[in-house]
Parts: C-alpha cells; sequence; structure tokens
C-alpha cells in the first residue's frame, strides 16, 4: 500500500529541488536507480516509455545532463524531441520561457528544461501540464546530478550516514554543492566545506546543515581535510558565474588534486567532480582507484531511466 | 494647553497608524492609493508618539478591506487599521503578515527568473514574521533589504 502511494506521488509530478521530497522518497528513486543499472549499460532492454516523447530543452551548454537524458529516454524506448543551442528557436525572436515551455507541453509527455534563469523550472512548471524535469536552472539547483551524486556515494560506500564528506572548490557558486550539502546533511553526513575564503559555502545553506543537525566544518587547508575523507567531492571554479574577472583569476588554481596531495589520504576515499573538471584534478589521478568522476556520469543514466520512468509512467 | 492634531479627524474612512516612521509612502504605493480611489487622502509623516516616530494615514470616505492591508505588514509591522464611521471607530484591525507574498516585493536575484520578461508575479513564502524574512518561491533567495524591494 506504501509503496502504491509512493508510486501515485510520483507520476506526473515535477523534479525542481532536492528540497521537494523526503528521505524516504529519495530513497526510492535510488532504489529503482540501482535496478535501472543493467538496462543503462545496454545489458538488457525495456521499453516502457515506448511511444513517450520527451521535449529536451537545453537554454544552456550542457554535455553530460543533456546526453545521458536523451540517453536514457532512448533506453526505456522513448523518443527525444528539442534543442541544445537555443539560437535556432523563437527565443532568438524574444519568445518568453514561459510560451515556449507552453508549445513543449502540447509535443510532449514530460519537459527536460536548462535555463540561464535561477527559478526557471520552478516557473516552467506552473505553465505545464507536462511533469518539467530540472536539468539546471543558473546558479540555483540541479537535482538529478544531486541525486546521482547520491547515488555514487551511497553506492559505493555502501552508505552515505556518518561517512566524512569534504566539498572543495567553488563553493559559493556553484549550483551542486548547495544541493548536495543540504542532501548529504539529511543522510547524516559528516561535511567538510574546502574552498578560498572568497568562495565559502554561503550561510544559508549552513544553516540548513545545522537545522539538519549536521554543524560542517569549513577551511580552506585541502590537506588536512582530505585525511581522514571518504569522498573527496571537487568542483569547477566557475568562471560564468563569477560577477567580476579579477575575482575569478584571484581563486582559479586554488587547489590542484594530484598524487602527492593524495599520498596523505585514505586508501578507499573516492574522489567525485560533477565535470567539466579544468584544472583541479591532474589527469594523473585519472588512472587511480580514487577517481570515481567517470563512473559518476554514468551514473546519471540509471538515476535519470528511473526519474523518466517514475514521473511519465509511474514504476511499471 | 490643548493638543493640536497634526490632520483633521475624518467623518467617515480609514486611517491607517503606526507605520513605521518615514514609510507612509510606500503603504501608499501598495494599497494603490490614491490611484485606485478618488478619496481625500492625508498622510502625517515623523509624528511624535509614545513609541517614538511614526506616520498616519487617512483616506476619507472609503473603507479598506482589513486583509488587503496586510500586504503592508512587511514595511510597517505595527500598523493597525481603524475603519472610522461617523467619527467613531467601528473597527479596529492589526496587521499581521500573509504566508505569501505576491506582487509586492521584488526579488534581489538579478538572475531570478520573476526578474525575466516572463508573465509572473513576484512570489515569496513568508518564513519568519517577526523580524520579517521571506524566500523567494522562484529562486529560493531571501531578500535582507525587503523595504527597498518594494515594486
Amino acid at each position: 500500500m506504501l509503496v502504491f502511494l509512493i508510486l501515485m506521488k510520483f507520476k506526473g509530478r515535477d523534479i525542481i529541488s532536492i528540497k521537494d521530497f523526503t528521505k524516504n522518497e529519495l530513497n526510492y528513486i535510488l532504489d529503482y536507480a540501482e535496478e535501472m543499472v543493467p538496462y543503462a549499460k545496454g545489458e538488457k532492454y525495456r521499453n516502457i516509455l515506448k511511444g513517450k516523447v520527451l521535449s529536451s530543452l537545453f537554454f544552456e551548454p550542457s554535455t553530460r545532463t543533456r546526453l545521458s537524458f536523451e540517453s536514457s529516454m532512448n533506453r526505456l524506448g522513448g523518443r527525444v524531441i528539442g534543442f541544445s543551442d537555443p539560437s535556432g528557436t523563437s527565443q532568438k525572436k524574444g519568445e518568453s520561457l514561459s510560451d515556449t515551455i507552453r508549445m513543449a507541453d502540447s509535443y510532449s509527455d514530460a519537459i527536460v528544461v536548462r535555463h540561464p534563469h535561477e527559478g526557471a523550472a520552478r516557473l516552467a512548471a506552473e505553465f505545464s501540464e507536462a511533469p518539467v524535469l530540472n536539468a539546471g536552472d543558473g546558479a540555483g539547483r540541479h537535482p538529478t546530478q544531486c541525486l546521482l551524486d547520491l547515488f555514487t556515494i551511497r553506492k559505493e560506500k555502501k552508505k552515505i550516514n556518518s561517512k566524512r564528506i569534504v566539498l572543495l572548490g567553488d563553493l559559493k557558486y556553484g549550483r551542486t554543492v548547495h544541493s548536495l550539502a543540504y542532501a548529504l546533511a539529511l543522510y547524516g553526513a559528516k561535511l567538510t566545506f574546502v574552498s578560498p575564503a572568497s568562495l565559502k559555502m554561503p550561510n544559508e545553506v549552513v544553516g540548513e546543515c545545522k537545522d539538519l543537525g549536521i554543524d560542517p566544518v569549513s577551511t580552506s587547508n585541502l590537506e588536512k581535510a582530505i585525511k581522514d575523507a571518504d569522498v573527496l567531492y571537487a568542483t569547477r571554479i566557475q568562471k560564468e558565474r563569477f560577477p567580476d574577472a579579477e575575482e575569478y583569476n584571484r581563486v582559479v588554481g586554488s587547489y590542484k588534486i594530484n598524487n602527492e596531495l593524495l599520498r596523505n589520504a585514505k586508501e578507499n576515499l573516492i574522489i567525485m567532480h560533477p565535470l567539466p573538471r579544468v584544472t583541479e584534478i591532474d589527469p594523473e589521478v585519472d588512472k587511480t582507484h580514487h577517481a570515481m568522476y567517470f563512473k559518476q556520469a554514468f551514473n546519471g543514466v540509471p538515476v535519470r531511466m528511473a526519474l523518466l520512468s517514475l514521473v511519465i509512467r509511474g514504476k511499471l | 494647553m490643548k493638543k493640536e492634531l497634526k490632520i483633521p479627524l475624518i467623518k467617515n474612512g480609514t486611517v491607517i497608524d503606526h507605520i513605521t516612521a518615514g514609510n507612509a509612502v510606500k503603504v501608499l504605493h501598495i494599497l494603490g492609493i490614491p490611484l485606485s480611489s478618488s478619496s481625500v487622502v492625508s498622510v502625517a509623516m515623523n509624528v511624535k508618539s509614545k513609541f517614538g516616530k511614526k506616520d498616519i494615514v487617512k483616506v476619507e470616505n472609503r473603507e479598506i478591506d482589513p486583509q488587503e492591508v496586510d500586504k503592508i505588514a512587511l514595511i510597517a509591522p505595527k500598523a493597525t487599521i481603524n475603519i472610522i464611521r461617523n467619527y467613531n471607530v467601528a473597527k479596529k484591525h492589526k496587521v499581521e503578515i500573509p504566508n505569501e507574498i505576491i506582487g509586492i516585493v521584488r526579488c534581489s536575484n538579478p538572475t531570478c527568473v520573476s526578474n525575466a520578461n516572463e508573465p509572473v508575479k513576484s512570489r515569496f513564502k513568508v518564513i519568519n514574521k517577526d523580524p520579517p524574512k521571506i524566500k523567494c518561491y522562484f529562486c529560493e533567495r531571501e531578500p535582507e533589504d525587503i523595504a527597498d524591494r518594494i515594486i
């Protein structure tokens, strides 16, 4: 009965912010994503979304998020329409996001949207009957990235609760780390925030963690923080989010993860990164067993397969 | 010595009293006065009271719905609304911040979608009433300078 109720709640539901979900619901999505892994790898095939159409509206560049959503829909037998460059659309003629969404709503069964304005996905959901999945709204939320991060940690570490997790890099502007910090606190992880002083985690996010009973440690000392870490989650210093080029130049390259740094790390430390990376992880790390970022990127497929299946059809 | 009133009594209408000093014009703006009516409106600013300075607004021959006036609670949390009939106070109401603020405050985040060219009104959830604290429904930003953000 409980499972039935959860299914009912997922069908037609928008995926806008990780905060819209309870821990039970998140667990349900992660469990279902686990079932999707062989289908995501192409080892098995199911066409539960046959005849369904996904609108993929990317107003900002994306590689992994867009491709993994499109792969997910195709792997489940559905079709994808949309664009990855808004310059070929009526937005160029001044069309509003809300009008674009109305159109996509009439052409498809679900809408994935990435947009430079914060709150764009929430607005899209107001204008669409079909469920809207937020693929990143400016410097705001990116819930499917957060879910695949949780999925990766849970899969590799067997649990999230009480694991020591270091979030590193641009904690001020980085859109993934805000949602992730909240979600990890919800799961009871021990959090350390490492960043240059000018890119510290916003007080609002620290406050949310505290409200969930987690008191994060904030520091600029990566060497010290990494010693007892189970997970090192690095982020790119995002040039495009900086209002001031001078500030960007001051902090870019503040941290570099290389084999020398990892000598002080625990044997089973995993390094995650939402990608793309620029200079923050030396390619020499790729060959080590610590590197988890490419597997993490793959995990976007089973997680997004689970979400598309749940919001379009309910689990079958 | 007889105390002189700064603005005269009104026979019928609405008196908004105890407005935070200096905010009377913003209060009128939020309530759409006088654009929304042809009533005579009197404003007194920086009037001395036992709690310090305050502003007062009197609107003649118009009874403003107290629920409507709740919208001003963000910038005048101590305001009271008196409905005047034949020089007597017929109804008294203390403003209360509603749970949601729609179309009154502009989001402080310049890249919030509510500040873009979209057909939506700004919308905030009230997360704390005293002191007022609001969170944007769209981008989740919590503007600190609410009074300066009145549309």
